[in-house]
């Protein structure tokens, strides 16, 4: 069992020099290959700032520890080549793309990744199959996947294509942040079966999420509970169910 | 931010959506100018020149007139606008902002001087065939034709095989002609105006001015004065233009102004598209740009006029950089006539134009598709004119403008509905991209309506290319350049769409070239 993501006493801070918080503040965390882990914690505990932070959004400062995908540092990638490296962040909220078609994004996504990797680019024909297998699987039509890129989509719809993308691309590292909200409980399904399509002994996952309902259907290997920019308590998926029974309070107030 | 919605019978001034608060510092920071290593268009030819003595008189008119032989009517035509232009001032409304000219400082003619008339390609002066070779611009037949191969073909064939016909304009002077002969098979005139002077002084003359009268504006009737040489194509009746036609412009001798003037006529029931691209040596003197085109579109014809424009824009502290002040008008003279006007506009120092169409056959179509980009400190002022006179008239603009650096991007835009015109409908839509926060995006419609039944839409927009968008796309493995170019194409597709697909491939890359730098 070999490490994946490896996150050691990272801090990370947000904002301008005077106004810059501490949000990320000694968090250690270790993904081996093949694992799912969740990440829970109360509103504001840094779940989001984590996502950002490594992917590498511009904003966000860290100031000390590190983290590392397959051995490499991500830490001073652009976000670019972070996801050339095969680290995939699924957005709590997906962005709007005016004027760029969900397909032709997709396409100049894998083609730059795969640039980046010193690779082929792939074949209109190959592309447009492989578009059409994860399309109908995730119930997207043919029509939707040609319309700009999360304009005019509804909540769930856009979770949606954030997962088609998310198969289309291949990451070998998924962040999933919030998937769950906004969606309805057929819209989670087909989500989580996406999802689940993924797993694989090759690939790690970060499942990012303030309720347990996701984890219902995306089992997690492990559970870890963030609190104030650190990890306050991991164990199995039991501890998500009781988080649920008993909220975020009173683990808290037990680990504290 | 979405502005100006309503509709209304008076003048609506609703402008500077200056962005001042930041939402990404370091786009900020790093939001450079356009620098010059950039404009690989940038080189002055080395041939010798006739060239008019300085500055603006009778006698350089007489001059100009004399060099190209030209009928005594045409030289009193030019001393009249000339006369007219004394007495003109320049005009100041426009958001622009440029030292005072003198006029006495420019030369008003430049000729190669080896002369303007080649038998054949071979034997115009290497230099210049050089220069359109740096350009990339296709002179000789064979690059003209388009993946094509054989050059010989017949007009028949010409109408199945899609290709551009290339009058290509060095300085002041037509050096090439090419595909004249397939055209005149066809019927079509396409030579330049000084030579259809000579040739069809008759339909020169019963249309020159017709649109775009001499004592229009100040630029125009300087134009009108001193114009140096331009295009005139004539689609007679029923004919559909059997190829894409295509004008070069190039400005090239030191401090000349460049006074193009473009007469286009599609007789009764023809067709024809026009692509005009421009791009211009690098130098130091602001160089004048008073360009005028008139088109005439009869009873069911269409003209379709599309410009890529890359004139030098001036280094990234705005010295240098090319004027250009032009007058585009085109008359749908005849009913059911169509007259499209489609422009992305990258380049210049200050731009003053509005390419416009006087909607005066009854169910005639006016159409503007504008993409306007500024960098580094590049202003533009430049929409469109909609005069409806006929009635069931319809006109549709769509115009995108994007800024950024330390640029201001002006969309300035009349709808004019006449008492006549029963039933005149216009959609306008302006949206605004704002790169950085020091530049500037402004929308100045105008709407006169004197119609009850007038159906009359606008939609305007103000939008930043947001960090989250950047994030967005880069997260997905696309490199900052790459991803300001998706964002930008992305804003600008309906009017890219517009365009013949040799222009838009070479507009896309043009937008990606214009707005480098601009982040990151």
């Amino acid at each position: 069992m070999r490490t994946m993501l490896k996150i050691e006493n990272l801090t990370a801070t947000v904002g301008e020099d005077d106004d810059a918080k501490t949000i990320i503040n000694g968090l250690t965390l270790d993904v081996p290959k093949g694992e799912v882990h969740a990440i829970m914690g109360p509103n504001g505990a840094g779940k989001s700032t984590l996502s950002y932070v490594l992917t590498g959004r511009d904003g966000y400062e860290v100031t000390g520890g590190s983290a590392t995908l397959n051995g490499e540092d991500i830490l001073d990638m652009d976000p670019e080549e972070r996801a050339a490296k095969g680290l995939f962040l699924s957005f709590q909220y997906p962005v709007e793309i005016p004027g760029v078609p969900v397909m032709t994004f997709v396409r100049a996504a894998m083609n730059s990744q795969r640039k980046a990797r010193g690779e082929d680019e792939i074949s209109a024909p190959d592309f447009i199959k492989q578009s059409r297998e994860i399309g109908k699987a995730l119930k997207l039509d043919a029509e939707m996947l040609k319309r700009s890129l999360n304009v005019g989509f509804s909540g769930g719809e856009k979770k949606r294509l954030e997962i088609y993308q998310m198969m289309m691309l291949e990451p070998n590292f998924l962040i999933l942040d919030e998937t769950d909200s906004g969606l309805d409980i057929d819209a989670l399904k087909t989500v989580a079966d996406g999802v689940n399509a993924m797993r694989s002994p090759d690939r790690g996952m970060l499942v990012i999420t303030h309720y347990q309902r996701l984890l219902d259907h995306i089992q997690p290997d492990k559970v870890h509970v963030l609190s104030k920019g650190r990890i306050v308590a991991t164990g199995g998926p039991e501890l998500a169910h009781r988080l649920e029974k008993e909220g975020y309070e009173g683990i808290l107030g037990e680990v504290a | 931010m979405d502005c100006c919605g309503g509709i209304d019978e008076h003048e609506d001034d609703c402008t500077d959506v200056k962005v001042k608060d930041s939402i990404d510092q370091s786009t900020v920071d790093a939001a450079k100018a356009l620098e010059s290593e950039n404009y690989s268009a940038g080189f002055v030819t080395d041939i010798e020149m006739d060239m008019a003595p300085k500055g603006l008189s009778e006698d350089t008119i007489r001059f100009i007139s004399a060099k190209k032989e030209e009928p005594e009517w045409l030289l009193e035509w030019r001393l009249a606008a000339y006369k007219r232009w004394l007495t003109m001032e320049e005009p100041t409304w426009a958001m622009v902002n440029y030292p005072t000219i003198n006029y006495q400082d420019y030369y008003y003619y430049a000729a190669p001087k080896s002369g303007a008339k080649y038998e054949s390609i071979d034997d115009v002066p290497k230099e210049i065939l050089e220069t359109y070779e740096k350009l990339g611009i296709p002179l000789r037949e064979a690059e003209v034709l388009l993946g094509v191969e054989g050059a010989a073909e017949t007009a028949a064939t010409a109408r199945e095989t899609p290709r551009v016909a290339v009058d290509a304009v060095f300085d002041s002077v037509s050096v090439a002609t090419t595909f004249r002969k397939e055209l005149e098979k066809a019927g079509v005139i396409f030579m330049s105006i000084s030579e259809a002077v000579h040739e069809y002084p008759n339909l020169v003359k019963k249309y020159l001015g017709t649109v775009v009268p001499q004592s229009d504006n100040f630029f125009a009737t300087l134009n009108s004065a001193v114009f140096s040489d331009g295009t005139f194509v004539y689609v007679p009746k029923g004919v559909r233009c059997p190829m894409e036609l295509s004008t070069y412009f190039r400005m090239n001798a030191e401090n000349t102004g460049q006074f193009e003037r473009t007469l286009i006529i599609a007789d009764e029931g023809a067709y024809v598209s026009y692509l005009e691209g421009c791009t211009a040596p690098m130098r130091d003197e602001n160089q004048l740009h008073a360009a005028v085109v008139e088109l005439v579109a009869l009873e069911d014809a269409e003209i379709k006029y599309s410009t890529v424009q890359n004139w030098w824009p001036g280094d990234e502290n705005g010295k240098g950089g090319i004027y250009n002040f032009v007058t585009k008008r085109g008359d749908c003279r005849g009913d059911r006539s169509k007259i499209s006007w489609t422009q992305v506009e990258t380049g210049s120092a200050v731009t003053w134009k509005y390419p416009s169409c006087i909607l005066r056959g009854d169910d005639s179509v006016g159409e503007f598709y504008s993409i306007a980009v500024t960098n580094g400190r590049q202003q533009a002022d430049t929409g469109t004119k909609m005069i409806h006179l006929g009635k069931r008239t319809r006109s549709r603009i769509i115009s995108k403008g994007i800024s950024a650096g330390k640029s201001n991007n002006t969309y300035r835009g009349l709808v004019s509905i006449n008492r006549k015109a029963d039933n005149a409908r216009n959609f306008t839509q302006c949206d605004s991209l704002l790169i950085g926060d020091r530049c500037g995006a402004h929308t100045v419609p105008y709407v006169e309506n004197r119609r009850a039944d007038a159906q009359l839409e606008h939609e305007a927009t103000t939008t930043k290319l947001s960090d989250d968008q950047m994030f967005y796309v880069r997260q997905r493995g696309i490199g900052e350049e790459e991803a300001v170019a998706l964002l930008v194409n992305g804003f600008v597709r309906e009017v890219l769409q517009e365009l013949p697909m040799e222009f838009a491939v070479e507009a896309q890359s043009l937008l990606k070239v214009s707005l480098e730098g601009s982040v990151g």
